[in-house]
């Protein structure tokens, strides 16, 4: 089994957002970049097909020289080989259509992205691969077991989860659940050796029109100070969300 | 030409994100001079729409569109809107919506903006305003294509009574049996609770409970509100509660009205999944707890001495104004 991972390169869940050249441009001084965790929840378990069903496991993201290191992190995790679509991601149409070309190219069985990212949480590439390609698609996906080209999966719906079957080739959107927290996989030393040595392509982008742009960014406005009521005055609580707040 | 819905529904009930995209949707026809168009599959009725503005109701009832199908329920979407000539497309953050979102923009060839907080800021060009970077910033986003589709964030908007006279009609799309490459094996839903998805008001718990043995009077006082239970990370990392209340950056997203946090100190990572709320309460005995920065309303105290009082004084106060 061929398997593809999307990687997005997105900051820490602890960065500071700020905006530069007028609100135009995320500001990444200081900022640590990391896998997006729906993306690694997709690469762990693309792993242990690899080490428990024989599957090839290839991470591919787009952006510039600097997601390098993302994608060195992931080959040390465990990915054989990388793959890097050198463009500056624009839209989830963009990203999506430079990803659609690599899986056409590459012919995948299997390929797992997070549902959203957790920069612009666009949640849309997964789904638009799936609507470029024409492959099934899953999103929310939640639990995967794959023998030979038969799949079951689970899903998360609201107020519940739906189990489905389906077959290869397929796309996923994927997220916490496709492997639990405490088995995800921290590189160690050998892994970080090795990362050095895997093959780790780039490719030009291919063309494609826009279908949205980011015209700038703002921050919400500063929160007023919390009001504090006493323990002993539940009934003025129940006052201000009744009458001032209106939401009782 | 008419701006088109995808107005969800749930057992042939219509869900209120229904109403809330039929009241936004309304005031963008507005300004641009034109109807709106509700598409219902398997609802079974949809007169309610009349009271928040739409003008025409397009019915879809077919057997094989009974489970949820991402592909084939995309068909209906694109057909409707060609149909329609919409302009404009505008779907719910709905687990369900945002799975058929970027397919039906896909299939329409149009630019989708999602988590979108509100009216356009402009129509031409046309740019919505979204939530991005977890709810800590907004972007303003630009769609260039002819057809734009609109993903919209829960309760960003509200729900506006603009009545309307509204012609019903029976739609048949042709649906391609190649779109069932996805079959539904089982459904596991949690009965007689309200789900997150749902909710308007959520009670949310963490550590501060000490045990799952203490989520009975989390459980009362969400009952009590008409509320769904959420928990933090730890709690459900920990087992004390299903991995499917856990609200945050790899949890669930919350928007809901009121959010009431309890026993949480008010991680980074939760607070970005819960900012969309409206209204924050905070309980918690640490007076230095981040949680106090965000909220509302806060309460130093003791979740164990609080909640079972506020249970009581809930109860009063609704039978007060039943």
């Amino acid at each position: 089994m061929k398997i593809l991972v999307c990687i997005s390169h997105v900051p820490d869940t602890t960065s500071k957002i700020n905006f530069v050249e007028s609100n135009s441009q995320f500001d990444t001084n200081g900022v640590q970049y990391v896998i997006n965790p729906n993306d690694e929840f997709g690469l762990t378990r693309a792993i242990w097909f690899q080490e428990k069903q024989g599957a090839t496991v290839t991470v591919v993201n787009v952006g510039g020289p600097e997601t390098e290191p993302t994608l060195r992190k992931a080959l040390a995790i465990g990915a054989n080989q990388a793959i890097r679509v050198n463009a500056t991601p624009t839209d989830g149409f963009f990203v999506a259509k430079q990803l659609a070309h690599v899986i056409q190219t590459g012919e995948y069985d299997l390929v797992i992205a997070g549902k959203e990212s957790l920069d612009y949480n666009g949640g849309m590439v997964p789904g638009m691969l799936a609507g470029i390609l024409g492959y099934n698609f899953l999103n929310s996906c939640t639990e995967l077991t794959i023998e030979a080209t038969a799949v079951t999966a689970v899903r998360e719906i609201d107020g519940g989860k739906e189990t489905v079957t389906t077959s290869l080739p397929l796309i996923i959107g994927g997220q916490k659940g496709l492997v639990e927290e405490k088995d995800l996989r921290i590189p160690n030393m050998r892994g970080i050796m090795t990362a050095r040595t895997k093959p780790l392509t780039v490719v030009e982008a291919v063309d494609t029109p826009t279908t949205t742009k980011a015209i700038s960014f703002d921050k919400p406005a500063p929160k007023s100070a919390v009001k504090l009521i006493a323990a002993d005055n539940l009934d003025e609580l129940i006052n201000l969300l009744h009458n001032e707040a209106k939401v009782l | 030409m008419s701006i088109l819905i995808y107005a969800e529904s749930a057992e042939g009930k219509l869900k209120k994100v229904a109403f809330e995209l039929a009241s936004y949707a309304k005031k963008i026809a507005e300004t641009l001079g034109t109807t709106v168009t509700a598409l219902t599959i398997n609802a079974s009725d949809t007169s309610e729409l009349a009271k928040y503005g739409v003008d025409k109701v397009l019915q879809v009832n077919q057997d094989k569109l009974s489970s949820f199908n991402a592909k084939a329920y995309t068909d209906v979407i694109q057909q409707a809107a060609e149909k329609e000539n919409a302009p404009v497309v505008v779907l719910s953050s709905t687990t369900d919506s945002l799975y058929l979102s970027p397919l039906v923009a896909v299939a329409l060839e149009a630019g989708y903006a999602s988590n979108v907080v509100g009216l356009p800021v402009s129509t031409a060009p046309f740019q919505v305003k979204r939530n991005a970077f977890s709810n800590k910033a907004f972007q303003i986003t630009e769609i260039t294509t002819a057809v734009k589709v609109i993903g919209l964030a829960k309760n960003s908007y509200g729900v506006f009574e603009n009545p309307a006279s509204t012609t019903q009609e029976d739609f048949n799309p042709t649906i391609d049996a190649t779109d069932f490459g996805i079959k539904v094996v089982s459904v596991e839903k949690v009965s007689g609770k309200v789900s997150i998805a749902d909710a308007d008001i959520v009670v949310s718990a963490g550590r501060g409970l000490k045990g799952p043995e203490n989520w009975g009077m989390i459980e009362e006082l969400a009952t009590v509100l008409g509320a769904a239970t959420a928990c933090s990370k730890p709690v459900s990392d920990l087992g004390w509660r299903p991995h499917g209340e856990h609200v945050g950056q790899t949890g669930k997203p919350v928007a809901t009205n009121l959010y009431i946090a309890i026993g949480i100190s008010g991680a980074i990572q939760h607070i970005a999944g819960i900012n969309s709320s409206k209204i924050k309460v905070v309980i918690n005995t640490d007076p230095e707890a981040p949680f106090f920065k965000v909220a509302d309303y806060g309460i130093v105290g003791d979740a164990f001495e609080v909640v079972p009082q506020l249970i009581e004084k809930l109860k009063a106060f609704k039978a007060q104004h039943a």
